[in-house]
């Protein structure tokens, strides 16, 4: 779809400190030592004790008011996309909301879509920014990435958060969008049931007919739609798995690596889901000089991809110093051992009297 | 006995069908086969198959199959030997047509293996083996067959990097096969640093999980001087069978089950092994493929095949060429489909239509099909 009247006014994200290396899990499990490399990631993310998706959601959303700079009272939509709630009943959109002190009288919802939810969540705001239903909206990425101890998952599952707020393209905006592409099928590459404690997934099944099929499908939808080549793009930035389907998906589409590892920050977080493109994406922001043309395309299990072109302005220059940085993020870390890994995340408990 | 004939083939590419079921891939593989005989009208189907039970929940494919190969009402069998399934299939369409009773069989092989993860398609493929005496300790395939790796290097001194040999020209040929799964190069260093499965079997000493199907249609001589110039007859067949269980066995550096199918095809095609000009064995892992050489008689010195392998022997040109099509370990295997690829490759090659790595006035051919380790084995020859 095309637009031109629908921009990003702020963003933001948070990436917890600590950091495991997949040499590391690696070596707990006895994987071959040459494992990690084929993944093309380094270490991961890992949320402390005290951190979940809504505190993680909360950081990110707050550093995307810092730069958007506008009264939080006027933002209409809390939106969450995630897959590792808290609760299974009872929103995160709520109690960021409320923390954020810009209750009541939203629109408020988390959304389910693995991976992808979050770029849903733009989706819909662009709709209702743009139909003057809500003058801003908060959309929100935030994941604790749950993967069974053992399974090639737990390598890449990782935890962070990306946030931004959707407005009008005034001359607040940093960028806007020019459209917006989704493609969705049902496709069972990555699931998990009711009660089930990990998803499951179907090995390499989550390549071709998954993640390429519908990134390649939406990037040639907007691509044709809005009759641009991707030579006119400065950056691409597709969902990052691994660091490995990332380059792949950018081969099969035509763009050159280098447009492609200024937002490749799955090597040193690993695969944060919701929040995974949209991270990259506020890394390229943080970079880009005004003018630059981004696609971006966020993939989500199940399955659907979106791809949105973005174009860069002026303004971006003064919001990049209002908040941390993802590179501010990246280098902030603390390495944890296996053991502190598996009680950070519960997999350990200890017994009570 | 009628001589039988091989008059049409027809292959699908093997690899990932993730748009394509056990019916829809052998429909192709058999309606590709009809048309290879401008439509001959076929009496019955033989099919190959390991799996459809424990992985399609769908038992009498030959009823199934039949209908989707639009032959619908004619008499159907499934054939069941493990990995050696299709070159059983083979044997049993040749009885067919041999005995007199059809005069035009179809045999087919289909395998669909990529629904589900590798532990549960690896599990399904260890029923090749003894279930109670080796698969409730705990070996799975590739651990049994490791174990043959490891005391046929012991005992006869060859190294991991002459092993390596093996599946660097497997992929070689495959890179020029449009039905392989794995049609690229690669080194013998990408070989000795792969993951390893089973030690000593490496990543790519092992063949890879694929679906993919497979026909070809026999007939009487009359039939066969009907509908073709270039008939192949299936010249000798030989098939022995041997204990499942590995630890009853009287040796592991060989399978006498080969050395016995071999004895009676090569007897009643009436040549010698030096008479083949290409065999398509089946090396399911890369020490399989150096047994069956010199179970089948085409190497003398018993742990010798590496170092010939080293020195340029059995590419295309020399006799025998082996596996042009890049065997199992490249051009793929679709488990109970694979016996049936190997006769429909073999007799492409002496029509001198294989459209991947060609072996130049290739008369006589071989092609072995193993099921489980070594515990099933058919030995085809085709003459032009």
């Amino acid at each position: 779809m095309k637009f031109n009247n629908v921009g990003i006014s702020g963003w933001g994200v948070y990436i917890p400190k600590y950091r495991i290396s997949l040499d590391e899990i690696a070596k707990a499990w006895g994987y071959p030592s040459t494992y990690p490399q084929g993944l093309n990631v380094v270490e991961k993310a890992v949320a402390g004790v005290d951190e979940d998706t809504i505190t993680m959601g909360f950081e990110a959303a707050r550093n995307a008011l810092r730069r958007a700079g506008v009264d939080p009272n006027f933002i209409g939509a809390v939106y969450v996309g995630t897959e590792s709630k808290p609760y299974a009943v009872k929103p995160s959109a709520t109690v960021i909301a409320e923390a954020l002190g810009i209750t009541p009288k939203k629109l408020t919802a988390d959304l389910e879509f693995a991976c992808r939810a979050a770029s849903e969540a733009l989706g819909i705001s662009i709709g209702l920014v743009s139909s003057g239903m809500v003058k801003y909206a908060l959309v929100i990425g935030s994941d604790t990435a749950q993967a069974s101890p053992g399974d090639v998952l737990e390598f890449t599952a990782a935890s962070g958060s990306a946030a931004y707020v959707i407005g009008r393209d005034d001359g607040n905006a940093a960028a806007y969008f020019e459209g917006f592409y989704s493609y969705v099928t049902d496709t069972p590459d990555f699931w998990r049931k009711e009660n089930a404690p990990y998803p499951m997934h179907g090995e390499s099944f989550t390549g071709e007919p998954a993640y390429f099929h519908h990134i390649v499908s939406a990037v040639k939808g907007l691509l044709e739609e809005l009759g641009l080549r991707p030579s006119d793009f400065d950056y691409f930035v597709p969902h990052q798995p691994n660091g490995k389907f990332p380059l792949k998906v950018a081969r099969i589409l035509g763009f050159p690596k280098e447009k492609v590892l200024p937002g490749l920050i799955v090597t040193r977080i690993g695969n944060t889901y919701s929040a995974s493109a949209l991270i990259g994406l506020a890394a390229v922001l943080e970079k880009a000089k005004p003018g630059s043309r981004i696609l971006v395309a966020p993939y989500g299990s199940g399955a659907g991809a979106d791809a949105m072109s973005i174009v860069v302005k002026d303004s971006i220059l003064d919001k990049v110093g209002k908040a941390p940085t993802v590179k501010d993020y990246i280098s902030r870390k603390t390495y944890i051992d296996y053991g502190l890994y598996v009680k950070f995340y519960n997999k350990l408990r200890r017994f009570k009297f | 006995m009628r001589k039988v004939y091989v008059v049409g083939v027809g292959l699908t590419k093997i690899g990932r069908h993730f748009d394509k079921g056990l019916r829809e891939l052998f429909a192709e593989a058999a309606l590709k086969a009809i048309d290879d005989t401008k439509g001959v009208n076929v009496e019955a189907l033989v099919v190959g198959n390991m799996s459809s039970s424990s992985l399609c929940e769908q038992d009498n494919l030959g009823a199934l199959l039949a209908d989707y190969a639009g032959l619908t009402g004619k008499p159907a069998f499934k054939v069941e030997a493990a990995c050696g399934s299709g070159g059983t299939a083979v044997f049993t369409g040749y009885s067919l047509v041999a005995s007199g009773l059809f005069n035009v069989v179809m045999v087919g092989g289909v395998e669909k293996l990529t629904e589900y993860p590798t532990r549960t398609v690896t599990s399904a493929l260890a029923q090749a083996s003894d279930a109670e005496y080796e698969l409730y300790f705990g070996a799975s395939f590739t651990g049994l067959n490791a174990l043959i790796m490891r005391y046929y290097m012991e005992k006869y001194g060859v190294t991991r990097s002459e092993i390596s040999e093996w599946p660097v020209l497997m992929h070689e040929n495959a890179s020029r096969n449009p039905y392989a799964q794995l049609p690229f190069k690669i080194t013998k260093e990408r070989v000795d640093k792969s993951q390893i499965i089973a030690d000593p079997i490496r990543l790519y000493d092992a063949s890879p999980i694929g679906d993919g199907a497979a026909a070809i249609i026999l007939a009487s001589e009359e039939v066969a001087r009907k509908i073709t110039d270039t008939p192949v007859e299936i010249a000798g067949l030989g098939m022995a069978t041997d204990k499942l269980y590995l630890a009853s066995r009287d040796k592991l550096d060989t399978f006498k089950a080969t050395v016995e199918a071999a004895k009676v095809a090569y007897n009643m095609a009436n040549i010698s092994p030096k008479d083949v000009d290409v065999a398509e064995v089946h090396d399911a892992f890369s020490i399989l493929g150096l047994i069956n050489l010199e179970d089948l008689g085409f190497v003398e010195e018993k742990g010798k095949t590496a170092k010939l392998l080293c020195e340029g022997r059995f590419r295309p040109g020399d006799k025998p060429a082996v596996n042009p099509s890049g065997g199992l370990k490249a051009r793929g295997h679709p488990v109970g489909a694979t016996g049936v690829y190997q006769v429909a490759e073999v007799a492409m090659q002496l029509r001198g239509d294989f459209p991947g790595t060609k072996v130049p006035e290739a008369k006589v051919g071989l092609a072995q099909s193993i099921g489980g380790v070594g515990s099933t084995i058919v030995v085809t020859i085709l003459k032009r």
